[in-house]
């Protein structure tokens, strides 16, 4: 279980060794591609966590377990005291009112046929959130907290743009007065300039209906600044956790440190940190390493790194870092 | 530019434009550049800012009978736009060569990389298989392949993304052009392999002095490797300059918005960003004889119309705001104020 900064808010969303692996076939027979690897992770109410990595990393499937929209192979996954990877189905469907999902892809995740109006009500009707009268006016009042006026709610979502397909998901994902919301990916499919309005279109729910984020990016800059909190995930693991801030300025994991400085920056003179640049790629996850995920890249691997997979400890300055050598913090910050 | 040469690429008043069933759309709107011998161009712009289609019309890579390319584009003195399909096809490739974001794109699934490179060498060069296979294996080699005489014989899927797209700057590089068209060629990587292939542009750069021009959104990927920007917008050019005037003192707002909406990146948190209103400018839009960013412009007046030109403010640093030059420090200030987050 990870330990959590002192703070009086009540852990919202917890993640207990959660393991997700994926059954495929191959020539050399039945393997599995392991997803996620015993991920424990939590959040509490109106913080915002960032969970960042590279392609294949698995964050995005950990998202998925996290609202169970998989269902992780072993682990728990506790949302506001329940434990939500053993309820029925049934169960499940009223539980899901409290988290929901924003996706990459808006286009993807819109029903083509269905207007904008229609996309919003139709989780407050399958919920029977209220009379048809309540849930249109509260479908209209959403549209309209998403930027959009009533000119817009009879639109199918061809005719819009890809931002604002962004923002109708995010309306739907609202309809339902959730309290926590994993939104995968949401800006990355979107232009810079629309990228900054949806992210603080997100700001401002959050404030206005105190929401709790979980943010899947593979983009670092972009969740350094949205989230209180960062995971840095690896191979399926999670090798990193701390403040945004810590985590950003002061990594203390190696791929982390070589995630940030890997981040090309605007203005080369303020570029002060030496750039690692990592040989090699991801390895797959159908046949991990062993010992450390990270050691066939890392500048700093030893012998135990091949053979010792390291647990995420809890360090002095209250990160958490899944390492046998973690990276001592600079002078400034100690 | 201070060149006494020639430049390798001088491109005058390029209009591209497509016939719709609704009109005339416009994707690029009368841009004019030239790209020095040994330089790297950095053309940014959002999707539809016609960054792409500039570079694609100038090669002849359109392959629509409803376009319509105007202007001129001086390759070595040669005009590109007046080439026949056989001219054209004989510099394209071993002249100028293009990389494109997605490398499964370029490559063929049933053919080895080694075939790729050797096809391209053997249809610019009379060499016999036998060279072209080596100098493939050589090529493969520069660009970081690991194991090069054995990964030639591999075919597309058996490569990472990374190592796809190394492939594909192989083969751009196999009969030594002189002009290298990158369109967004790190945007479907992540970050770390992103700084790989960069390094790897900036070296091959360096080593065979070829000039590039980067298609990308990313101003990050921008500022890390090119020596001038060029700022799309509409189809116009917003703004021009050496790279390090562009991103340190920008001129037009909205190189100024496009800067603010990325989130800081020196450890620096805001609690918003200051990002620039509404959408941008469709291709379609008829009402073309205006500053084609003052729908979005804070800034915005009558003074915005009809279309202003591109003035250069400072030798080599050009921009096409009518706002009053001596002002622009402190109306970028107000522009993009945030409030930083204490944590």
């Amino acid at each position: 279980m990870s330990t959590l900064p002192a703070d009086d808010r009540p852990v919202l969303l917890e993640a207990r060794d959660v393991v997700k692996h994926f059954p495929i076939r191959t020539p050399k027979g039945k393997q599995l591609v392991q997803a996620v690897d015993g991920v424990s992770l939590s959040v509490r109410a109106g913080e915002t966590l960032g969970l960042v990595g590279e392609s294949g990393c698995g964050k995005s499937t950990l998202g998925r377990c996290l609202v169970r929209l998989l269902d992780p192979t072993s682990g728990q996954v506790i949302f506001d005291g329940v434990d939500i990877t053993t309820t029925s189905r049934r169960e499940l469907r009223s539980l899901r009112t409290g988290f929901q999902m924003i996706f990459q892809d808006p286009y993807a995740s819109l029903n083509p046929r269905r207007r904008a109006l229609a996309t919003v009500e139709e989780p407050m009707l399958t919920h029977s959130m209220g009379s048809d009268a309540e849930i249109r006016a509260r479908a209209l009042m959403l549209l309209e907290q998403v930027g959009f006026d009533r000119s817009y709610s009879d639109r199918y979502p061809h005719e819009f743009s890809g931002g604002q397909r962004q923002r109708l998901g995010i309306a739907r994902a609202l309809a339902l007065e959730p309290r926590l919301l994993v939104a995968d990916e949401p800006v990355s499919a979107l232009d810079v300039s629309i990228q900054a309005q949806v992210l603080n279109l997100l700001s401002d729910l959050q404030s206005e209906h105190s929401l709790t984020y979980v943010f899947i990016a593979h983009d670092l800059a972009v969740v350094h600044h949205i989230a209180d909190r960062i995971g840095v995930m690896y191979l399926g693991e999670l090798v990193e956790v701390g403040s945004s801030t810590d985590v950003y300025t002061a990594p203390r994991h190696p791929y982390t440190e070589a995630l940030i400085s890997a981040i090309p920056v605007i203005d080369d003179e303020l570029e002060t940190r030496e750039r690692i640049v990592l040989t090699g790629d991801l390895p797959s996850p159908i046949d991990k390493p062993s010992g450390c995920v990270f050691n066939p890249r890392c500048h700093y691997a030893q012998d135990v790194c091949r053979t010792d997979r390291p647990m995420l400890q809890l360090l002095d300055d209250g990160r958490e870092v899944a390492c046998h050598f973690p990276l001592s913090l600079p002078l400034a910050v100690v | 530019m201070s060149e006494t040469t020639e430049p390798l690429l001088d491109v005058r008043d390029l209009r591209v434009s497509f016939r719709t069933r609704t009109g005339l759309v416009t994707a690029v709107d009368g841009i004019s550049f030239t790209v020095g011998r040994g330089e790297v161009e950095g053309l940014v712009g959002e999707s539809g800012s016609g960054k792409s289609v500039s570079m694609l019309s100038v090669l002849g890579l359109i392959d629509n009978p409803n376009c319509v390319i105007e202007g001129q584009a001086l390759f070595q003195g040669r005009d590109l736009l007046a080439m026949s399909d056989d001219e054209l096809r004989a510099v394209r490739g071993a002249e100028i060569a293009m990389i494109f974001q997605d490398p499964m794109t370029s490559l063929t699934p049933v053919y080895t990389a080694g075939w790729h490179i050797s096809e391209q060498i053997r249809a610019h060069e009379k060499v016999s298989k036998r060279a072209a296979h080596d100098r493939a294996v050589q090529l493969l080699t520069a660009v970081g392949i690991p194991n090069a005489a054995e990964r030639v014989n591999s075919y597309p899927h058996e490569f990472s993304g990374g190592m796809r797209q190394r492939v594909v700057i192989a083969m751009a590089l196999s009969c030594n052009p002189s002009l290298l068209i990158a369109d967004e060629p790190t945007t479907a990587l992540d970050v770390t392999i992103q700084a790989q292939i960069l390094e790897l542009l900036q070296g091959l750069q360096r080593e065979f002095g070829s000039s590039i021009v980067l298609i990308t959104h990313d101003m990050g990927v921008v500022s890390q490797v090119s020596d001038r920007v060029m700022v799309m917008y509409g189809g116009r050019l917003a703004e021009a300059g050496p790279r390090r005037e562009v991103m340190r003192t920008p001129l037009h707002p909205y190189t100024w918005g496009l800067m603010a909406s990325i989130p800081p990146t020196d450890g620096s948190r805001v609690a918003r960003l200051a990002a620039i209103p509404g959408a941008p400018i469709s291709p379609s839009d008829p009402d073309r004889d205006r500053c084609l960013f003052s729908a979005r412009c804070a800034f915005a007046s009558d003074a915005c119309r009809p279309e202003p030109s591109l003035v250069e403010h400072i030798p080599g640093h050009a921009d096409s705001c009518v706002l009053p030059f001596g002002e622009r420090s402190e109306l970028r200030r107000r522009a993009t104020q945030t409030v930083e987050v204490v944590t």
